[in-house]
């Protein structure tokens, strides 16, 4: 068995206070493995996107330990949480969310940029990130040029153009028709098996997470191990 | 750090350049008003001064007065030439004195008739008013001893009477006497007062009183500083000699007026030098309403940008990199805006000081503190938003539509 990379201990998270108080995770147990594939499964309101919130360092439990890389997050303030995300994790949304009217080349360079890498650096890393996801000869069109799929391969490259150790993936292909799904799944494994990047993947869908080497499902809060 | 805020500041004034341009048209239109207004007040002041001193900087005028504030109870008691010898013989500090005496007259030449006023001076009273001649000659001591009937013409006389034709050697007739033209003066443009500093003839003191004016009264008398005395100590001088001979009591007022030119200079120049600050501060009035523009703006762009600092935020920006960003970009909004403003205030002023016929001269000074002031209003006005944008939590501003 390879290192555990992740491990979350007795996890529980609380919005709210008093009677408008939310329990969102009510002790949850997880490890990962490096160089997991994983897929997070449950329904609306289980608390997996808490626990992935959680996990990528946007947010603390309430109470509860999350070790990463041996680390205890819980601990530390909101600016070594974002040195965290900056040097060891990436980030793949279902929106997207690639800036504006920015190439392309740009947003794959972008954390690049918040890393200090100088400018050929950056070229290079972003360029060698965007062949990675085919996209090599799109670096110049802007976001509002490349369709869907695209859009989210760029947003892959951006977020594995630093080498992350995890790559944190909401629900990726949930604006996607089913070809440009299966493109999506094709790269995220691509990358797991050759890169080594433990992949952790939100989805609604169970094709999607066929893909994937573990499956979690989330129930009320609390990791179903049924 | 900075280099990366710097290229992400220039991107995004790049992507939204209407909107940046509106955003810094007020701090463009403040600076371009505060440098315009300074520069053309300067330019004001310069040419008021360069006017006032044509006159002679270091030059003392007294005239007789009504005594006390009984005006028009008396009539006023003129100076006599003895009154002058005895000033430059008793003073010191006085490098030239002459009186003068003045009367209107027509001049006749040619068969052309010109209405001028004679002055009647002296060789030591042009040193004083700084007159200079294009052509000819000033008074000889011997034709002031004597009244010679002999004239220098200024530049306007010298247009209607003798059009092209040289003064000099003419015979000029003045009422009923005749005398001969001895030198044209440099022209002097506008006085003070809007008159015509250049539509006079000037004739030895002596002649004037007693073939024009027909008496010996003078009512002007015009005084030289030596650059090594004070104004004000001569003067004081001047005025207890002058009350001595006029035989005034120590409690009595004075019947004389001292006019001293460097004070007019001074008193002229301070007074538009604070016109020239109100309106400049009135101006400014603009930069600050442009730096609220700024604020206005940029506070909408952090709202708008929500998202987009979501995925900085997540991508691993620091929140005080965000801060230095949004920071940035007021402050390289506001410098740009600044530059664009010199660059308008440079062309206004010249155009303006052009118009008006006044000196142009841009003081660096106001160049540069404009700037940065400018500058300093980014970091004012975009600390509220950039703070407002650092503090965006990730995970809602991710969510955020």
């Amino acid at each position: 068995m390879a290192e555990t990379i992740i491990s979350l201990r007795h996890v529980t998270k609380r919005f709210g206070e008093g009677a408008a108080a939310f329990q969102a995770l009510r002790g949850v147990d997880l490890d990962v493995a490096r160089g997991d594939f994983v897929a997070v499964m449950g329904p609306s309101g289980s608390g997996k996107s808490t626990t992935m919130n959680i996990l990528g360092c946007l947010d603390v439990p309430t109470s509860g330990e999350f070790l990463f890389k041996g680390v205890h997050v819980e601990n530390l303030d909101r600016d070594q949480r974002s040195l965290i995300r900056r040097r060891y994790l990436g980030f793949v949304f279902q929106g997207f969310n690639l800036l504006a009217r920015t190439t392309a080349l740009e947003n794959v360079e972008l954390p690049l940029l918040y890393r200090g890498e100088d400018r050929n650096t950056r070229r290079k890393l972003g360029m060698a990130a965007l062949d990675k996801v085919g996209l090599a000869d799109w670096a110049g069109h802007t976001s509002s040029e490349l369709s869907g799929g695209q859009q989210q391969r760029v947003a892959i490259a951006r977020a594995i153009v630093t080498h992350p150790d995890v790559l944190l993936a909401d629900e990726p292909t949930g604006n996607l028709d089913s070809e440009r799904s299966v493109e999506i799944m094709e790269l995220l494994t691509d990358l797991n098996r050759t890169s080594g990047i433990t992949v952790l993947m939100v989805t609604h869908e169970i094709e999607m997470a066929r893909y994937a080497h573990t499956i979690i499902r989330f129930k009320d809060g609390l990791v179903d191990r049924a | 750090m900075l280099g990366a805020s710097l290229l992400l500041a220039f991107r995004e004034i790049r992507r939204h350049l209407l909107r940046s341009f509106l955003t810094v048209l007020g701090i463009v239109i403040g600076v371009a008003a505060v440098i315009t207004m300074v520069t053309v007040g300067n330019g004001v002041t310069a040419s008021v001064r360069n006017q006032i001193s044509a006159l002679g900087a270091n030059t003392l005028m007294v005239i007789p007065n009504q005594q006390g504030r009984a005006a028009g109870s008396a009539p006023v008691r003129p100076f006599l030439i003895a009154d002058v010898d005895a000033i430059r013989e008793q003073v010191g500090g006085v490098k030239a004195i002459s009186g003068q005496a003045q009367a209107s007259v027509s001049a006749v030449h040619n068969g052309v008739k010109w209405t001028t006023t004679v002055s009647g001076t002296s060789d030591a009273g042009m040193d004083v008013q700084n007159l200079a001649l294009t052509s000819g000659r000033r008074f000889t001591d011997g034709e002031e001893s004597a009244g010679n009937a002999v004239c220098i013409v200024g530049a306007t006389v010298r247009k209607n009477l003798f059009a092209t034709e040289d003064p000099v050697g003419q015979q000029l007739r003045l009422n009923s006497i005749s005398c001969s033209v001895i030198g044209v003066l440099k022209e002097r443009g506008q006085g003070g007062g809007g008159n015509d500093q250049d539509d006079v003839v000037l004739m030895p003191l002596r002649a004037a009183q007693r073939q024009l004016i027909g008496n010996q009264n003078i009512y002007l008398i015009v005084i030289g500083v030596d650059p090594a005395y004070d104004n004000a100590t001569v003067g004081a001088d001047v005025e207890r000699l002058l009350r001595e001979r006029r035989h005034l009591g120590p409690d009595q007022d004075s019947d004389i007026r001292l006019i001293d030119v460097k004070q007019i200079t001074d008193t002229v120049s301070s007074t538009i030098g604070v016109m020239t600050s109100l309106v400049a501060a009135i101006a400014s009035i603009s930069l600050v309403v442009g730096g609220i523009g700024i604020v206005n703006i940029m506070l909408v762009s952090v709202t708008e940008r929500t998202r987009e600092i979501g995925i900085r935020l997540a991508i691993g920006a620091l929140a005080g990199e965000v801060r230095l960003q949004f920071l940035t970009e007021a402050v390289v909004l506001c410098s740009m805006g600044g530059a664009i403003g010199i660059a308008l205030a440079f062309v206004l002023s010249f155009f303006l000081t052009q118009l008006m016929k006044v000196d142009f001269a841009m003081d660096p000074l106001v160049v540069v503190g404009s700037l940065g002031f400018a500058s300093v209003l980014g970091v004012v006005f975009g600390y509220v938003p950039a703070q407002r944008a650092a503090a965006l939590n990730p995970i809602e501003a991710l969510r955020h539509e």
